[in-house]
C-alpha cells in the first residue's frame, strides 16, 4: 500500500445521503475475479446521465469526493473501494461512513475523512461558487483545506498510522503469531470444525 | 445469595463473546486482535483474497474453520447445465479451483448442502452460540441469532482471516433493542426489523452491536430470529445478537456439526453464561412495542424508508430534516410513486420469495399457507427461491412446491437470486416488486427495478391480490368460486 500524507486535487460534490455500495458499483460488475480495472464500473447506473456530477467537464480530474451522510452503506463489497480508487479518487469526505466501507477504505489506501455535516455543506458551498476548486487533504494534521477554509476531520489513530506508513495489515498480524498459537491451545474442544465434513 | 466474590463488572452479551476471543488486547490506541471461529466463503468476495495469499506465498491457516458455498451469481434454473454467462462461470470455476488448491470444503451447485451461505451455516450446525463468525458478505449478521458475534467483512479482511484466522478490530459499542409484547396475527419478525430500521435509520446502528431482547424476541423461532439479525446491517450496525436460550439449544442439537456427548454438555454449560448481566450498561437503548406493530413495507430506496402497510406513501415535505426530504423526493421519483397514495393500492409486477432474510422452511410454509388453494393475480409473476438445496428438498417433501406451482409461481433452485440480481433473475427497468429480501436500493434487483421490502406472508397476499396486501385483506380461500348449493365437492 502506498503511503498517504497529503493530497491536493479537484473536489467533486455528491450531494446525496445514503449512497450505498450498490450505487458505487452495481452487482453485475462483481463477477470479475481481478482486483483492478473497476474504473468503468464506478457509479455505473448514474454515469449514463449526462448531468451526473462526474460527467461535468469541471470535475473531469476529480480525486476527492465530498458526499452526503451515510456514504457506503449496504453490501460489504470491497469492489466499491477498488472502483473509487481505480477511477482516481484518493479521498472521500462525508459526515458519516458505513463501518464496513470505512474499514475497506483503510485497507486500500483510500482516505475516508469524516467531517461535521455543517462542514460538508460549507465545502459544497465553496465548490458551488467555484466549480473545479481544489482541496487539500492533510492526514498529518487531519484537516481539509478548501480556499480560505480549513476544517478538521476524524479518523482513528490506528488507521491513520497505517495509511501514513503504508503498512500491510496481514504482515503486522503475523508478527503476533505466537499469541495466535497460544490462543488456539486454549480453545474449547466443543467448538465446531468444518473438517472432517459431516452432513 | 451466592457468596462468590464477583470481580468482573456486569457485561453485555457482545462484550462477553468479544472478551472470549481476545488473542491480544490492543495497547495505546491499537485495535484488539480477535480470533475467528468460523469463516464462510462464497464466489464473489473470495477470488481476490485467494490471489493475495498466492502472491504473498501464504497458506490458509485453518481450513478446518473454513467452508465455502456457491450462491451469489449461480443460476436457479437448469443448474446441471454449464452456466451460460461466461464471467459468472469463470467466477464459479475460480472458487472451485481455489478451494481445491487450498483444501477448503466446498458445497457446489447441485450438492445437497449447497445454498445461501447464511442458510447453510446454521443448517449444518456450524453456527453455534458464543462463536465469532465472519464472511465477505454484510448479511453475516444473520448468525447473531444464535448469540454468536457475526459480521460482514471486505475482501482484504477475508484475506487477513485466511492468513491469520484473526481480525484487528476496535471494540464495538452496544445497543439494546427491547421488543416487548405479543405480535398480532399476520405480523412477523420481518415487520419487527423493518420497524426498527425505520425508527433508528440506516445509520442509527453505526459502530454498534445490536442486542435484540424482550418477550417478543424470546417467543420467536430460530428462523424468525435469523431474519431480524440478518437485517441489522440495514440499520448500519456491525452485528445483531440474541442471547441463546432453550429455542437455540433445541435448534442446534442433533445437527451434523453440533457438539455430541460430553462436548454437548460442556458447550451448553458455556452457552448458558451467554446473556447480558443484570446491571450491564448499553451505550444506547431503543424500545419497540410489539403489540402495536403492523405488517410493514418500504416505499423508498433505502430500508429505513418504510411505513405500516395500512398507511399512504409519505409526503417528502413532512419527512425529517432537509437531507431526509431530499432523499424522500428522490426516492419517490425513482419509485414512480405519489405522496398520499395508499400503500395497498400500489400494484406490483413481481413477487420474490427468497434471500438470506426470508428463504427458510418456515418462510416457505407461511407463504404456502396463504397461497394454498388460490391462483395468483393475473399480471403478477411470482418466484420462489429456497435458501438452500436442503430447504428445497424439505419443502418438496412437504408438498410446498406443488402448492406454489398450482398457485402459478415459479419454483426454483437455491441461491441468492433476485435479491441482488447477479444471476439472470432480475427485474426489468420500471418493474415493481414485492420482495422478501433485505435491500430496496436503486437498481438492486435489476437496473431500473423498484423494490418494496415485505414479509413472506405479505409477499404471498400481494401475489394473490396483485397490489401490496396483508393476509387480512384476503377473502377466505375459495370464496371467489363458491361450491354451488346441492353439489358436493369431489372427494
Amino acid at each position: 500500500m502506498e503511503k498517504f500524507s497529503t493530497h491536493t486535487g479537484v473536489a467533486a460534490p455528491l450531494k446525496q445521503s445514503n449512497v450505498d455500495t450498490d450505487q458505487i458499483i452495481p452487482a453485475v460488475f462483481l463477477k470479475r475475479i481481478t482486483k483492478t480495472g473497476f474504473e468503468d464500473a464506478l457509479f455505473a447506473g448514474w454515469r449514463k446521465n449526462p448531468d451526473f456530477v462526474l460527467n461535468r467537464p469541471e470535475y473531469e480530474n476529480a480525486s476527492v469526493l465530498v458526499a452526503g451522510s451515510d456514504f457506503g452503506t449496504g453490501s460489504s463489497r470491497e469492489h466499491a473501494v477498488w472502483a473509487l480508487r481505480d477511477y482516481g479518487f484518493k479521498a472521500v469526505i462525508s459526515s458519516r461512513f458505513a463501518d464496513i466501507f470505512r474499514g475497506n477504505s483503510g485497507k486500500q489506501g483510500l482516505l475516508a475523512a469524516q467531517v461535521e455535516q455543517s462542514d460538508v455543506e460549507l465545502l459544497w458551498k465553496l465548490m458551488e461558487e467555484q466549480p473545479g476548486i481544489e482541496v487539500r487533504v492533510d492526514l498529518e494534521s487531519r484537516t481539509v483545506t478548501c480556499g480560505p477554509v480549513t476544517v478538521p476531520f476524524q479518523i482513528d489513530d490506528y488507521t491513520r498510522w497505517r495509511l501514513m506508513e503504508g503498512l500491510d495489515d496481514i504482515g503486522l498480524t503475523l508478527q503476533q503469531e505466537e499469541d495466535i498459537e497460544a490462543y488456539e491451545r486454549t480453545r474449547p474442544a466443543f467448538k465446531p470444525t468444518t473438517l472432517p465434513a459431516r452432513t | 445469595m451466592t457468596t462468590t466474590a464477583v470481580t468482573t463488572p456486569p457485561r453485555t452479551l457482545a462484550e462477553k463473546v468479544w472478551n472470549d476471543h481476545l488473542v491480544r488486547q490492543g495497547e495505546a490506541g491499537r485495535p484488539d486482535l480477535i480470533y475467528i471461529d468460523l469463516h464462510l466463503l462464497h464466489e464473489v468476495t473470495s477470488p481476490q483474497a485467494f490471489e493475495g495469499l498466492r502472491l504473498a506465498g501464504r497458506g490458509l491457516r485453518r481450513t478446518d474453520l473454513t467452508i465455502a458455498t456457491e450462491d451469489h451469481n449461480t443460476p436457479t434454473e437448469n443448474i446441471f447445465s454449464t452456466i451460460a454467462d461466461e464471467t459468472s462461470r469463470k467466477q464459479i470455476e475460480t472458487l472451485r479451483r481455489n478451494c481445491e488448491e487450498f483444501g477448503v470444503r466446498l458445497h457446489s451447485l447441485g450438492d445437497s448442502e449447497q445454498g445461501i451461505v447464511h442458510v447453510v451455516g446454521p443448517q449444518l450446525g456450524l453456527t453455534q452460540p458464543g462463536m465469532t463468525v465472519v464472511c465477505g458478505d454484510s448479511h453475516t449478521s444473520t448468525h447473531g441469532a444464535f448469540g454468536a458475534l457475526a459480521f460482514g467483512i471486505g475482501t482484504s479482511e477475508v484475506e487477513h482471516v485466511m492468513a491469520t484466522q484473526t481480525l484487528s478490530l476496535a471494540p464495538f459499542k452496544t445497543m439494546a433493542i427491547n421488543v416487548e409484547g405479543t405480535l398480532k396475527p399476520g405480523v412477523s419478525s420481518k415487520d419487527i426489523i423493518l420497524a426498527v430500521i425505520a425508527k433508528i435509520g440506516t445509520g442509527g446502528g453505526q459502530g454498534h452491536v445490536l442486542e435484540y431482547r424482550g418477550s417478543a424476541i424470546r417467543s420467536l423461532s430460530m428462523e424468525a430470529r435469523m431474519t431480524i439479525c440478518n437485517m441489522s446491517i440495514e440499520a448500519g450496525a456491525r452485528a445483531g445478537m440474541i442471547a441463546p436460550d432453550e429455542t437455540t439449544m433445541d435448534y442446534v442439537q442433533g445437527r451434523p456439526h453440533a457438539p455430541q456427548g460430553e462436548d454437548w454438555d460442556a458447550a451448553v454449560e458455556y452457552w448458558r453464561t451467554l446473556h447480558t448481566d443484570e446491571g450491564a450498561a448499553f451505550d444506547r437503548e431503543v424500545f419497540i412495542d410489539a403489540d402495536e406493530l403492523e405488517p410493514f413495507v418500504t416505499w423508498g430506496t433505502n430500508p429505513g424508508q418504510g411505513v405500516p402497510l395500512s398507511q399512504p406513501v409519505p409526503d417528502p415535505e413532512e419527512v425529517g430534516d432537509d437531507n431526509a426530504k431530499d432523499a424522500a423526493r428522490r426516492a419517490l421519483e425513482y419509485m414512480g410513486l405519489e405522496a398520499g397514495t395508499p400503500m395497498k393500492e400500489i400494484p406490483v409486477d413481481t413477487v420474490f420469495l427468497g434471500s438470506c432474510t426470508n428463504s427458510r422452511i418456515e418462510d416457505l410454509r407461511a407463504a404456502a399457507e396463504i397461497v394454498k388453494g388460490r391462483r395468483k393475480a393475473e399480471n403478477v409473476r411470482m418466484m420462489v427461491v429456497p435458501g438452500s438445496a436442503r430447504v428445497r428438498l424439505q419443502a418438496e417433501a412437504e408438498g410446498l412446491d406443488r402448492v406454489f406451482r398450482e398457485f402459478g409461481a415459479d419454483w426454483r433452485f437455491a441461491g441468492c437470486s433476485m435479491c441482488l440480481g447477479m444471476n439472470p433473475d432480475q427485474l426489468a427497468p420500471g418493474e415493481r416488486c414485492a420482495s422478501t429480501s433485505n435491500r430496496n436500493f436503486e437498481g438492486r434487483q435489476g437496473k431500473g427495478g423498484r423494490t418494496h421490502l415485505v414479509s413472506p406472508v405479505v409477499a404471498a397476499a400481494t401475489a394473490v391480490r396483485g397490489t401490496l396486501s396483508a393476509p387480512s385483506d384476503l377473502e377466505p380461500a375459495g370464496a371467489a368460486a363458491p361450491v354451488p348449493s346441492g353439489l358436493q365437492p369431489m372427494a
